[in-house]
């Protein structure tokens, strides 16, 4: 079998020395540094206004209230989750799976039609990286600034820097830390208490863990995370077809790359035997994940078009046209029509359909009103003085609605089937114990099981309504 | 601590454990280190020996692990470690924190009672009728009544055969709040003498007395005659009226309540029952199980009974 041509996709300093070098004893792939250059341009617009959007979502959720608790609040000790109007229980965590199912769909989805936008947009590891290295910039200076402070010896300058960096993380870290937990204990109690050490010992240590997290993830790992820990990464690649939109360069277009005078206009270049690209080497220097996307479409790329924005720009100064690298197919690459509206795209749409109005009905359809019934364990039945026979059951009744209910309970199924009127008042988000006494006539009785049926039904509501079917025991001796 | 061993393992148990636990460890760090290479060097034209596997012709590298991550590895064998000396998992080696799962247990339930003690006691200083009247103390104690007390009496306390029903006004011992503490703190034996001596014809009589006190369907002649009887043999616990007598617990034998009819027998066959056989009643003291505090919540919930008519 013909083998493939395949593209060695390692960062070049990962994985082999080039010939020539010292072969000095490296028992492990030794981490290259990526000093990422800033670049302005459309794609960065974008990719900073969604970052933005997200993070003031992330930093001001937890402080809007909903009445008098906050408006989203998992509140784990209290086995409620509040989001918004709607309160949820542990009973509804089928919910959450269907979410998150909703979730995986949206992802496959978007990744068969524009590839890991998801991962170069708005995947949490990207927006506090991109933060990270914006404070970076700000503090160490640009990209050729950082490379030159880091060959610097220790001195004040290099000193005090460095520290403004990391004190600059660390504090975006805690705030992160505080917000997180802010959604699982109120924000508002949890910033006054914790500096005074009042706040319970669960809340520092994870303040602490994503304080710790945050600043690893975002200000020492960052590609490694995109490169050897996430398993998106990993399957992303089985989505895409040739359809799929990449960042790509047109190797058509660009080869043989090489630098020339800048006099030179663009038929002049093409007469000359060059192609567009200059070889400037930009879009390495901006791209997070330290790859030359000249080298075709590798895992590492997270679709973030820094590469685009350098590219375009350096095109802008040659006066040659733009989108020598660009959002591409595979097909348009070829010169090849591409399809938007392919079968895997339209079965993943139907899957995502499908599972949102799954969803929807599902909350829409949600009863908040819980009930149980068990028969009584000790005794099968009773016989009354007046010829009766009774039967006993414990009733859990769970009020999961905002508001506080009164039930009334009825039951049916046997004709002479009867019970004292019960009216159950429940405070909302609690739950109530009630022992029933059920009387049946002896005579209704006629194997030695009956199917009854509790109703509950809440009083000023006609919607909360539930019933719940139990068995009847009797004598089968008479 | 009973285990399948009985208190501990067998020190051949033990050791087959320890070298289990720390055989995987030392495997771990085997293929760890055994996997830890150097880089492979690139021939002249550039190419890097790869693994050898390929599928639909591509090749798989074989690049180095990052040192960062084979830190994480040997981080993990010293948790492993670590973990092994604080806590049990080497056979009988206990951990030098001493931690077990009874300790945890012993500590939630010294963590439950810290927090509950001062509820139960605050009730406590409560006097029953009143208490028996405070609805929120009275949902607490019908948890506490349905955890010890509805296995014999029933979920909604009305009893069964052989246990009395708490929820009427008849008391074998007295319905007053001090007489149901007594019955709660230190149990009752009720016992009812057998009478198979009296022979089968005086029992019948005795039974047709029995019912007549109830105004039950009986026999005149019979009753008649066994009236005699009861007040030699009978009258002392159950008084010659047959009104009972709650310092012995005997029961009222005029109210047409019977604590040992089964379901679908005739009060006659139980009362002849209990006439040839003797009952032996046993209600267990329960101040030792649940503590002073919850038998005064509960003397309190089955005194409340009384209010739900």
């Amino acid at each position: 079998m013909e083998k493939i041509p395949s593209h060695d996709i390692t960062p070049p300093t990962v994985g082999h020395h080039t010939p020539g070098e010292s072969h000095t004893q490296e028992m492990y792939a030794k981490r290259r540094h990526i000093y990422v250059r800033e670049i302005k341009g459309l794609f960065q617009k974008i990719r900073r206004s969604a970052n933005w959007a997200l993070m003031l979502v992330f930093f001001l959720l937890p402080w809007i209230n909903w009445g008098d608790r906050p408006a989203i609040w998992f509140d784990l000790p209290g086995r409620e989750f509040h989001i918004f109007a709607a309160t949820f229980y542990p009973q509804e965590f089928v919910l959450l799976s269907w979410l998150l199912i909703i979730c995986a769909f949206g992802l496959f989805f978007i990744t068969v039609f524009a590839g890991r936008v998801w991962c170069g947009y708005t995947c949490p590891q990207s927006v506090w990286t991109f933060l990270f290295i914006w404070l970076e910039h700000r503090i160490e200076g640009s990209r050729n600034q950082r490379i030159k402070l880091d060959k610097q010896p220790l001195n004040t300058n290099k000193v005090w820097r460095k520290s403004a960096k990391h004190a600059a993380w660390l504090v975006i870290a805690l705030a992160t830390g505080i917000t997180f937990v802010g959604y699982f204990t109120p924000i508002r109690t949890l910033v006054t208490e914790l500096p005074t050490l009042e706040a319970h010992g669960w809340s520092y240590f994870w303040v602490g863990f994503f304080l710790v997290f945050t600043y690893l993830n975002a200000g020492w790992l960052r590609e490694q995370v995109c490169i050897y820990m996430c398993p998106y990464a990993r399957f992303q690649s089985v989505m895409f077809d040739r359809d799929t939109l990449i960042v790509s360069y047109d190797k058509e277009r660009g080869e043989p790359r090489g630098s020339r005078k800048k006099s030179l206009t663009h038929t002049q270049a093409r007469e000359a035997g060059f192609g567009d690209c200059i070889d400037c080497d930009l879009c390495v220097q901006v791209c997070p994940t330290g790859i030359d996307i000249r080298d075709g479409l590798q895992y590492e790329c997270i679709t973030c078009a820094a590469c685009i924005d350098a590219c375009d720009s350096v095109m802008d100064k040659m006066g040659y046209p733009r989108g020598l690298v660009r959002y591409t197919t595979e097909n348009a690459l070829e010169g090849k029509k591409s399809h938007i509206l392919r079968p895997r795209l339209l079965g993943y749409f139907a899957a995502l359909i499908v599972m949102v109005a799954a969803f929807a009905w599902a909350v829409n359809d949600r009863m908040p009103l819980g009930f149980d019934v068990e028969r009584e364990r000790t005794q099968l039945y009773q016989t009354t003085r007046d010829g009766r026979i009774s039967n006993v059951y414990s009733l859990n009744i769970r009020n999961l609605d905002n508001q506080d209910h009164t039930y009334r309970l009825s039951v049916s199924g046997l004709p002479s089937v009867t019970l004292d009127d019960v009216v159950v008042s429940v405070p909302a988000g609690e739950a109530r114990l009630q022992i029933v006494t059920v009387l049946v006539d002896a005579s209704d009785l006629t194997e030695p099981s009956h199917p009854i049926i509790f109703t509950l039904q809440a009083q000023q509501d006609e919607s909360l309504r539930i019933e719940r079917e139990s068995r009847f025991l009797g004598d089968i001796r008479r | 601590m009973n285990n399948l061993w009985g208190d501990s393992l067998s020190s051949f148990w033990s050791a087959w454990i320890i070298v289990i636990t720390l055989g995987t460890i030392a495997l771990s760090v085997w293929i760890l280190l055994a996997n830890r290479r150097t880089d492979k060097i690139p021939d002249a034209d550039g190419n890097v020996e790869t693994t050898g596997h390929a599928a639909d012709g591509i090749e798989e590298y074989d690049n180095p692990l990052p040192k960062w991550w084979f830190q994480l590895f040997v981080l993990t064998v010293v948790f492993a470690l670590g973990y092994l000396v604080l806590y049990p998992g080497l056979g009988n080696f206990a951990g030098v924190l001493g931690w077990s799962q009874e300790s945890q247990w012993e500590e939630e339930v010294a963590d439950a009672q810290e927090r509950f003690t001062p509820i139960f006691a605050q009730y406590q200083e409560v006097p029953i009728p009143e208490l028996a009247r405070d609805a929120e103390a009275m949902q607490v104690a019908e948890r506490v009544y349905l955890n010890n007390c509805a296995v014999c009496h029933g979920s909604n306390a009305q009893g069964g055969y052989g246990f009395p029903n708490l929820t009427d006004d008849d008391w074998l011992y007295g319905g007053e709040p001090e007489n149901i503490m007594m019955s709660l703190n230190n149990g009752r034996n009720g016992l009812m003498p057998a009478w198979q001596q009296l022979g089968e014809n005086n029992i019948e009589n005795l039974t047709q007395y029995v019912l007549s006190l109830s105004n039950l369907e009986h026999d005149e002649e019979r009753a008649a005659s066994g009236e005699s009887t009861f007040l030699a043999a009978c009258a002392a616990c159950h008084t010659p009226s047959g009104t009972g007598n709650t310092a012995l617990g005997a029961p009222n034998l005029t109210n047409d309540i019977w604590l040992y009819q089964a379901p679908g027998q005739s009060v006659a066959d139980s009362v002849r029952q209990t006439l040839r056989n003797g009952r032996n009643g046993h209600m267990p003291a329960q101040a030792a199980y649940i503590g002073e505090e919850r038998v005064h919540l509960v003397a309190a919930y089955v005194y409340s009974l009384r209010f739900n008519d």
